[in-house]
């Protein structure tokens, strides 16, 4: 476990703050279903569902969703089923609107464009990937926001190589049909919580974890940040509550599977 | 009415070069593996395989019996990629086309309805355009009418199939099909899309017997939707087939690891895929009673 900045003396790791981030992503979005993906996102809307937002709905992983809000490594018996939802419903989900996903990212760029298909010419792939999945149908249907562990020129690049999640540009020029309930949240990567809160919704720095520098985020990334205007300096991303930090540590991840995710 | 037991064999002799095939279930769960093996032995060629991906694409595509994949990921769930596919795509041994989870579905959906194809959201502003140049849009003929933006949506075009299998838990010798697992997934519709209909259950029982078995609301598959019924029990292994049994992951990882390595794969082969069904069971018996007694 990696303590936090110098100085801060807390014994928050970085893997807490980022699952605190993960948890402020779907703040105000009431009684949606949240469908995280990666460990500290599924910490993240858990930990949001016991504090600030208690409406929101979770999947079993499975095909049911579940009423109470175990650890999430919890076996089956510890979970409370309250309702029924196959894979084929779920696009009833995704379609109505009705959930906010946040998918992983191989790569992302500055308007939030995702690729998780493949790495090179799409037609003979230097590294195949999973395939582009549900990304494109979330992304113009509901709220996407994104995780990234591992932050660098690699995974923030200049251009995705095969557009998966539709970022703003590319939803403003397919027309209204795309940008009606497009929305790209924010990335969280294991550096920082970034935003698209631009006048031409280009990526920009929302808060920085605790410890970690702008130049080292501006290093780790392969285009230019936006600046946030009429900001003196930019935010630090807020440490859990005493309150939050017993559920992450004691209720949701007692086996500290979060600091596997991420190595910094 | 009509008895629909069939074996493996008679099933896939249906087959000719060329086809598009459907499968069932859904990354690493309920995939009629039985029959993929038997298809991955066959000697087919140039089969389209449709598929909500697992590892029924991996070992179809390494047999060399694929032509081309439609699939909205490929996966092996709790290993995240397949290595037969990633090196097939890799080595440009096979055509694909890689689409959004909802499009397939919806392209499903329209076979099964005979329509043409069904207009949807997905898609748009992603680069499944630019990877399947054949997609095309439509825009709505109700203009100014409820959720007209005056835009063009995408035209997701009838995946229509020759031949659909999907494995389920039970089945009756009609061709009822029953899932006693949480999720149906799209077995009906890869059956609805499909000319030749084949379900694989672990277990066939008679005609009424179903309802002993579980609730009716199981039976997700009518005897409207089959052609055949085989028994395989086992069928789905090595990918999961809850309540019967679930996912076996030590064999899952062999198989994984064994992808990866020329040699070991040769290997791998000759005890699990170059055998028929009988003799598949007894080496995964072997090598599980082997195991455990390490």
């Amino acid at each position: 476990m990696t303590e936090v900045g110098a100085g801060t003396d807390t014994g928050v790791s970085r893997a807490e703050v980022c699952a605190v981030a993960c948890a402020e992503a779907f703040r105000g979005d009431g009684e949606i279903i949240a469908s995280p993906f990666g460990t500290i996102p599924a910490v993240g809307a858990r930990l949001a569902r016991l504090t600030f937002e208690p409406d929101l709905v979770l999947t079993d992983g499975e095909a049911a969703l579940m009423a109470n809000t175990p650890a999430i490594d919890s076996a089956r018996d510890d979970m409370v089923i309250e309702a029924w939802l196959p894979y084929r419903r779920v696009f009833d989900v995704v379609w109505s609107g009705r959930r906010h996903v946040m998918m992983m990212a191989t790569q992302v760029d500055r308007y939030g464009n995702q690729n998780i298909s493949c790495i090179g010419d799409w037609k003979r792939p230097k590294t195949q990937l999973i395939g582009v999945r549900g990304a494109p149908g979330n992304t113009v249907n509901h709220t996407t926001s994104y995780w990234v562990p591992a932050h660098s020129p690699r995974s923030f690049v200049e251009r995705v190589d095969v557009v998966c999640g539709v970022g703003y540009d590319r939803a403003s020029e397919a027309g209204p049909v795309a940008s009606r309930f497009h929305e790209i949240r924010v990335v969280v990567s294991n550096l920082g919580v970034f935003d698209f809160d631009t006048p031409d919704h280009r990526m920009r720095v929302r808060s920085l974890h605790p410890g970690v520098t702008l130049s080292e985020v501006e290093e780790a990334t392969g285009f230019e940040l936006a600046r946030a205007e009429g900001r003196a300096e930019i935010e630090e991303s807020r440490l859990p509550t005493p309150e939050e930090l017993s559920f992450i540590r004691e209720v949701l991840d007692p086996r500290s599977l979060r600091d596997r995710e991420i190595s910094s | 009415m009509a008895d629909k037991r069939a074996t493996i064999e008679e099933v896939v002799s249906e087959l000719h070069d060329g086809m598009t095939i459907g499968v069932g279930g859904w990354g690493s769960r309920r995939k009629p593996m039985a029959i993929v093996r038997a298809i991955a032995r066959s000697g087919l060629h140039d089969l389209t395989v449709v598929s909500y991906g697992g590892p029924d694409v991996g070992i179809l595509c390494s047999a060399g019996v694929v032509r081309k994949a439609v699939y909205g990921f490929v996966t092996l769930d709790s290993i995240a990629l397949d290595p037969l596919f990633r090196s097939a795509r890799q080595n440009g041994e096979i055509e694909a086309m890689e689409i959004d989870e909802g499009m397939f579905y919806l392209g499903l959906l329209a076979a099964a309805q005979r329509i043409p194809f069904l207009p949807t959201r997905a898609g748009l502003g992603s680069d499944v355009l630019r990877i399947n140049p054949e997609l095309r849009t439509v825009t709505s003929p109700y203009p100014g009418g409820v959720f007209d933006d005056g835009s063009a949506l995408v035209a997701m075009p009838a995946l229509a199939l020759d031949a659909a299998f999907v494995h389920v838990n039970r089945a009756d010798t009609h061709g009822n099909g029953q899932v006693l697992g949480p999720d149906p997934f799209f077995d009906e519709l890869f059956l609805g899309a499909a000319r030749v209909r084949v379900v694989t259950a672990e277990k066939v029982v008679e005609p009424g017997a179903l309802l002993g078995e579980g609730p009716v609301q199981t039976v997700t598959i009518s005897r409207l939707l089959s052609d055949a019924v085989v028994q395989t029990p086992n069928g789905a292994h090595f990918t999961s087939c809850a309540p019967d049994y679930g996912r076996d992951e030590d064999f899952q990882r062999l198989y994984a690891k064994s992808a990866g390595d020329p040699d070991a794969w040769a290997a791998f082969e000759r005890r699990y895929l170059q055998v028929d069904e009988q003799d598949y069971q007894r080496a995964v018996d072997e090598e599980r009673s082997k195991s455990g007694a390490a």
